[in-house]
């Protein structure tokens, strides 16, 4: 552990900019919805009737989780439910940046040859991440004081937050002992993110749905755990104390790991390969398939699963809109139960979407690691051009979330009623110009300003802060305007204009083709 | 005699900070060509201008007859690279490595490949992340050698290499010298390496070419260290143009000598009478040594 300390402080110093942006940010939020809320419903009727909706609205209840009570409190707390995903997946990249990144880069090399033990660089990234999350823990705290709320709930609510960061800070720091490349100890952890929000879907959806047969799946989900507090009205303690004790053993995990490998590799085992390229194996499109095929298949993997899953709620909006004699009155009203599935489809399908750009905006800046790593320039020295180069990498951002995109919307449709595939199938593939808008901003970055390519995920990220945030707190038409996926076609149940998805699809390919005339005329490495 | 690289003022800038300043290099059809240089002297980026990864903000380059930025591609199917600091796919083996880039380059020599396999001692079913720094370096210069090109560019091949697999190094491009279809660009810090394999060499500094020409032409511009034992004490010697750091011990003598005053000076010695003579021709070290020293003064 010797050194510790020191490293710590290079943490903070190489990520002072990231850090206390995404710790504010995501403490603050919170905050932002009590004053959405009480602008929205300025009379408590209101409230609890949007509270009451909500709590049967299976889509709802999917992506934030169960809401018990109808208090501004509980609502701020329930509807801040999709965070912990995030506030996990931050913790997580930072422990990995600092842990396996480094080693795979060779600065752990140069950093355990000084005078810090061999714990030292780990002890560093999880103590810097628990603080993190502790300090976000109190962001939120004293946000939810400050808006007038119950001081033992936004206690509970901003333990809620760090125990988020902590429980993903610890299983990346396992996940970065498995594996010997940082780019599959990410994968890792996205991956146990990924399972732990749908077990918590199946468990919170069943719970509320069908005999709650399988809501105890919400209880093999760390997302399940920290959503499972209900701050400002249970305010259950022992949800914590499991997320706390579960973090403290993944630590041990982690640090036992570690004692047993050797530094540069993992627990998991390499194996010896094949002495020569197969046939196939010999140009650049081939090339590009062989490094992005286990992205591809992965993430189809996982979204084949999301439609399985979006599909099996879907069942249970009807059912739930059946039994709640009020509710299918209003659905009456608004043209039958079908609108209440048809509305929560073409929901689902926005969120795959913007999911579905965050792999296309990966694929894209595979190009650039490529680039950093030096492998580009093997390649380029060769007979390919960089156009070819480009092309067989875009390949996969462009065609890659169709294919992904096809397996959410077939796995859906099969899950949920055969009849009406075709319509959620249509409702999710519209997303793909607006993904490819997001793939071309990474495009561009990557030709023209290729150190600032890592921006290409700030356009994800704030469609998805539009997407969360932007109906709750009344933005301007005009900021909704600045996410794609608000132009995109709202199917089922509303109709497929050509218009918004030819003009997405041609600002694509306007930023495409500049981003490549860049690249055409730029050094590599730049 | 065609050049294979005729690169004449070159000039590159990274933002304000100039890169190259006019470098020259010209490079013969079929010779192997030293590149030398300090670190940061600009040798890596006068080889990706070369390579069309990069282009030069003023000056001409040739390569093989063409403009290496816009008929890269054309010209890469002739030429192969080795970088200074290889990096392989993790998950790719060094044996799908070689075969992935000989084919790219339009075509690899099988008998070739699995003769440098076993010279080298590299294992092609190990993954891209699991070579040290020597064998990632070994897979590139397999992959460049047996490809069947006219160019090898290589770019500190050896840096990473123990003692045994640089003299396995010198072998095979001594062997591609005796073929005599093949030019070589070797850049390299080894002087003994350059010393050994090369027919001409360009030394660089802050971007200029200081000295280019045959280890012969700069031996000419360089001193002779001279020893002598005696038989009686000298005169003249310390008075003569040319020699320099002049040391006298009991009958022998130790100095530095200009090229051009070789034959004065040694006449000095005979009227004296000599015992024994050592004549030291100058290693590249203090050619190198000496070049840059000059450069700082």
């Amino acid at each position: 552990m010797t050194g510790t300390g020191k490293l710590i402080r290079l943490i903070l110093r190489r990520d002072r900019f990231i850090m206390p942006l995404w710790v504010l940010v995501l403490g603050i939020v919170p905050a932002g919805y009590v004053s959405a809320f009480e602008g929205l419903f300025p009379t408590d009727q209101e409230r609890i009737a949007y509270a009451q909706t909500s709590a049967t609205n299976a889509g709802f209840v999917s992506l934030y989780g169960q809401l018990h009570g109808d208090s501004l409190g509980e609502l701020v707390a329930w509807r801040s439910g999709f965070l912990p995903v995030i506030i996990g997946l931050f913790a997580a990249l930072t422990v990995i940046r600092h842990t396996r990144t480094d080693e795979e880069l060779g600065r752990t090399e140069l950093i355990g040859a000084a005078a810090v033990g061999r714990q030292a660089q780990l002890a560093a990234a999880l103590i810097t991440t628990a603080a993190a999350g502790v300090v976000l823990g109190l962001v939120l705290f004293l946000g939810m004081i400050g808006s007038g709320l119950p001081a033992a709930g936004a206690l509970a609510f901003g333990a809620e937050f760090t125990a988020s960061a902590w429980i993903f800070a610890a299983l990346a720091g396992i996940a970065a002992q498995l594996t010997s490349g940082a780019r599959s100890a990410r994968t890792l952890v996205v991956l146990a993110i990924g399972v732990s929000y749908v077990l918590r879907i199946v468990g919170d959806t069943s719970a509320i749905g069908d005999n709650g047969s399988l809501s105890f799946a919400a209880w093999l989900s760390p997302l399940g755990w920290v959503t499972h507090v209900f701050a400002f009205q249970a305010n259950a303690w022992w949800p914590l104390a499991l997320s706390a004790l579960f973090s403290v053993v993944a630590v041990i995990v982690a640090v036992v790991l570690l004692g047993h490998r050797d530094l540069g590799s993992g627990m998991l085992p390499s194996r010896l390969g094949r002495p020569a390229a197969a046939a196939w194996l010999r140009t650049a499109p081939a090339l590009a398939w062989r490094l992005h095929r286990g992205l591809l298949i992965g993430w189809t993997l996982g979204f084949a699963l999301l439609g399985i899953v979006f599909g099996g709620v879907g069942s249970s909006v009807l059912a739930i809109a059946e039994d709640n004699k009020g509710l299918s009155d209003i659905l009456g009203d608004l043209g039958g139960a079908s609108s209440l599935a048809d509305n929560y489809f073409a929901g689902t399908a926005g969120l795959v979407g913007l999911i579905a750009s965050c792999y296309a905006v990966q694929a894209t800046l595979r190009l650039r690691d490529e680039e950093q790593k030096g492998h580009a320039e093997a390649v380029l020295t060769t007979s390919v051009s960089r156009w070819t180069w480009a092309a067989s990498h875009l390949l996969f951002s462009l065609i890659g979330p169709a294919v992904v995109l096809l397996a959410e919307g077939v796995a859906a449709g099969l899950t949920y009623d055969r009849a009406r595939l075709g319509d959620i199938l249509t409702g999710t593939m519209v997303q793909l110009p607006a993904v490819w808008v997001l793939a071309a901003i990474a495009v561009l970055l990557f030709g023209v300003v290729p150190r600032l390519s890592l921006v290409a995920w700030a356009p994800p990220a704030i469609c998805l802060l539009v997407l969360l945030v932007g109906g709750t707190l009344r933005l301007d038409q005009w900021v909704l305007d600045i996410s794609p996926f608000t132009h995109v076609p709202h199917v089922p149940g509303g109709s497929v204009t050509a218009l918004p998805l030819v003009t997405l699809t041609a600002v694509a390919l306007v930023l495409t083709f500049t981003g490549l005339g860049g690249l055409r005329r730029r050094n590599i490495p730049d | 005699m065609t050049e294979a690289i005729d690169a004449e003022g070159l000039i590159k800038r990274f933002g304000k900070v100039p890169a190259l300043d006019g470098l020259d290099l010209h490079v013969r059809t079929g010779e192997v060509h030293g590149f030398l240089g300090p670190n940061g002297a600009g040798k890596t980026t006068t080889i990706r201008i070369l390579l069309g990864l990069m282009r030069h903000d003023g000056g001409h380059a040739r390569l093989l007859g063409g403009d290496p930025w816009a008929e890269a591609t054309a010209l890469h199917r002739r030429l192969a690279y080795v970088p200074g600091d290889v990096t392989l796919w993790p998950n790719l083996t060094g044996g799908e490595v070689i075969d992935l880039l000989g084919r790219l380059r339009g075509g690899l020599d099988r008998a070739r490949r699995a003769e440098l396999l076993e010279r080298f001692e590299l294992d092609p079913r190990k993954k891209g992340r699991t070579y040290s720094k020597g064998n990632r370096q070994k897979v590139a210069l397999v992959a460049a050698l047996a490809s069947d090109v006219e160019l090898l560019i290589l770019d500190e091949p050896t840096s990473g290499l123990d003692p045994l697999m640089e003299e396995v190094f010198r072998e095979v491009i001594l062997q591609e010298k005796r073929r005599g279809d093949r030019t070589v660009l070797l850049s390299s810090h080894i002087l003994a390496e350059v010393e050994a394999l090369c027919d001409r060499l360009t030394i660089i500094r802050d971007g200029r070419t200081v000295e280019t020409g045959t280890l012969q032409d700069m031996r000419h511009l360089t001193r002779t260290t001279i020893q002598a034992e005696l038989a009686g004490p000298v005169d003249g010697l310390a008075s003569l143009a040319g020699v320099h750091d002049l040391r006298t011990d009991n009958g022998r003598v130790r100095f530095d000598v200009d090229t051009d005053a070789l034959e004065p000076a040694l006449r000095t010695l005979v009227q004296v009478g000599v015992r024994s003579l050592v004549s030291a021709p100058p290693s590249l070290e203090e050619l190198f040594l000496r070049q840059y020293q000059r450069g700082d003064r």
